[in-house]
């Protein structure tokens, strides 16, 4: 089967703790050697150097958006892809991520707002949909796993791969 | 390479997002930036004013992969802030499931990370499908090894991310002790696979040997991650509560973390796999030592690199000890240590996969949080990291920018560095200043 039968998946993370991430590693233990049949992983940056969001059919999201540039990024990924799914609790809701929008004035200390100037930091952290269509989401903190396996499934078929 | 400038956007096979910028002059390495570049999400503020039962649950969302050390780390300072005492039964409860961790983390990072740069090729997603295959056999051993550790996990803390059933002063619910055989028998089935990949990261060819300096949490009694003293490479040892007086906190204006050198040297320094093998590698379980005896006589090693194997060696310890607690062990009921709030300040230590996990919490006498900061291992590992590259660079500035670029994140990746536990962290006497 080459990859014109595959699913073009990207996997892309923004402002969280990755333990959505962490989770597909684990259940890659289970489904890689029945992924890789129908799946082409394009985009996958904790596990390949090599990587391209040119194409895509499905962008896997998970995060919430912290700045500018971040925003220029997801945009960028919805150019290039037919569908997007957000993954776990900071893409779909931007919690807990987003906790910094409900610090008052007095708290922003110096340290704290060390950082906010010198990098990019939006005023507010923001779930993915305030930007971008979302199509399709998979929330939890992780994701869901067994909700995750149905969205992937969904894709599948509606590609005609399986 | 007469001038150039060496950028690496992201650097991959990592958890979270870090950069990397050379800039060579006629021959020279004239600026090098290693740069973490996850946004800080200031959790360590966000927790002033909430209830210190509410905390760690909250904190371990610093990290997807580690969350259970934060989880551990932070419950341990809230303790001592409070004056409880755990059990003796839940201390080898956490033991266990810490085990669980340690045999999951260090399995990614080693298998989906580091796996593919000993085969020489991009991914995991490239290694055929063929059983004769050493890449595939060892593809698949990674399957079992972290199943196992997430599922030991699993038994006794409910969740091997984010895990529910750790609180303070005990466990919200008692593991169901009629699933330790089985979990003993698939411990001793994955022993073969672990020493398989002992020999295999044992193969490693890298060298990269620089002078760092060492530090852990090292137990008088045995290989402990939980408990013990701070221990240092000259030998200084200082108690969990004056862990901070051994760092001196370094703002990398191009960094979204802090760096830290030792505050009596200013020399930067190594946590990790690799040093906690180099520092008390006589404490491994018996049985380890045996088994990985050939494999234990590298150590001491100054060989960056080194820490691969190092937590290879780790994860056959982790099982090795699952296995003595499990079958020795006799469970009561027993409900989590509870009693009425009140202000203290308590110090949390643990070795956290990737090195020494600080976490300090102040309460006030409604047991709410007043002040919280942690120090994470890849911020203390950032300066060791970029004085590595610069050594790198340095000697091997006649290769193609392909290869240094290669070997430079294979390097970085040694550390098994974690950006999201690296921006997530307020420094006490920073915020003061």
């Amino acid at each position: 089967m080459d990859n014109k039968q595959k699913l073009k998946i990207g996997w892309f993370s923004f402002t969280c703790c990755e333990d959505s991430t962490i989770l597909l590693t684990e259940m890659l233990n289970r489904h890689l050697d029945e992924w890789k049949k129908v799946i082409d992983f394009q985009h996958f940056k904790a596990l390949k150097t090599n990587n391209s969001i040119e194409g895509l059919d499905v962008a896997f999201v998970e995060g919430a958006i912290s700045s500018e540039l971040q925003e220029a990024d997801l945009k960028k990924i919805r150019e290039n892809c037919k569908y997007l799914v957000t993954i776990g609790a900071c893409a779909c809701t931007g919690q807990p991520s987003s906790s910094r929008n409900a610090f008052m004035p007095e708290e922003i200390n110096y340290k704290i707002a060390f950082y906010m100037c010198h990098f990019d930091y939006s005023k507010d952290v923001q779930k993915i949909s305030d930007f971008v269509k979302v199509d399709d989401e998979v929330n939890g903190c992780p994701m869901n796993p067994d909700i995750f396996v149905k969205i992937v499934d969904k894709y599948l078929k509606l590609f005609n791969i399986i | 390479m007469h001038t150039a400038d060496i950028t690496i956007e992201n650097i991959t096979k990592i958890e979270g997002t870090a950069g990397l910028k050379v800039k060579i002059v006629d021959d020279k390495v004239v600026d090098l930036k290693f740069m973490i570049k996850d946004y800080r999400r200031f959790y360590a503020k966000a927790v002033e004013g909430k209830p210190f039962v509410a905390v760690p649950s909250f904190i371990s969302r610093i990290c997807g992969t580690c969350s259970i050390a934060h989880l551990l780390c932070s419950i341990e300072a809230i303790e001592k802030s409070q004056g409880i005492i755990p059990s003796d039964q839940t201390k080898l409860l956490r033991r266990l499931t810490y085990n669980g961790l340690m045999i999951r983390d260090h399995a990614l990072h080693l298998y989906f990370f580091v796996l593919p740069d000993l085969l020489g090729i991009d991914s995991i997603l490239d290694i055929p499908d063929e059983d004769g295959n050493l890449g595939h056999q060892l593809l698949h051993d990674s399957f079992d090894i972290k199943e196992v550790g997430s599922d030991l996990s699993v038994m006794i803390s409910g969740a091997a991310i984010h895990a529910p059933l750790p609180t303070v002063g005990g466990f919200l619910k008692m593991p169901d002790p009629s699933l330790f055989p089985t979990m003993i028998d698939r411990l001793e089935k994955i022993r073969v696979q672990v020493l398989r990949g002992i020999e295999a990261f044992s193969k490693m060819p890298d060298v990269l040997v620089r002078n760092s300096d060492y530090l852990c949490l090292k137990n008088s009694d045995h290989y402990d991650f939980l408990e013990g003293n701070i221990v240092n490479s000259s030998g200084r040892i200082t108690t969990e509560e004056h862990f901070h007086d051994f760092l001196h906190s370094v703002i990398i204006p191009y960094s979204q973390s802090e760096g830290y050198i030792f505050s009596d040297t200013h020399d930067d320094y190594l946590v990790g796999a690799l040093a906690r093998i180099n520092l008390e590698k006589e404490l491994l379980n018996q049985r380890t030592k045996t088994d990985a005896a050939k494999y234990l006589d590298i150590f001491p090693s100054n060989n960056v690199y080194h820490n691969n194997l190092a937590q290879a060696i780790e994860i056959l310890n982790c099982v090795d000890d699952s296995i003595e607690i499990l079958k020795s062990i006799k469970l009561v009921e027993e409900k989590p240590i509870t009693q009425p709030p009140k202000a203290g300040v308590g110090v949390g230590v643990v070795e956290a996969p990737r090195g020494t996990l600080y976490h300090h919490v102040e309460t006030d006498s409604k047991g709410r949080i007043k002040n919280y900061d942690v120090i994470v291992p890849t911020a203390q590992n950032q300066i060791n990291i970029e004085n590595d590259l610069k050594k790198y660079f340095g000697a091997n500035l006649d290769k193609d920018e392909q290869t240094l670029k290669l070997n430079a994140e294979k390097i970085i990746r040694a550390y098994d560095p974690c950006m999201s536990c690296a921006t997530n962290f307020l420094k006490i006497k920073w915020i003061r200043s």
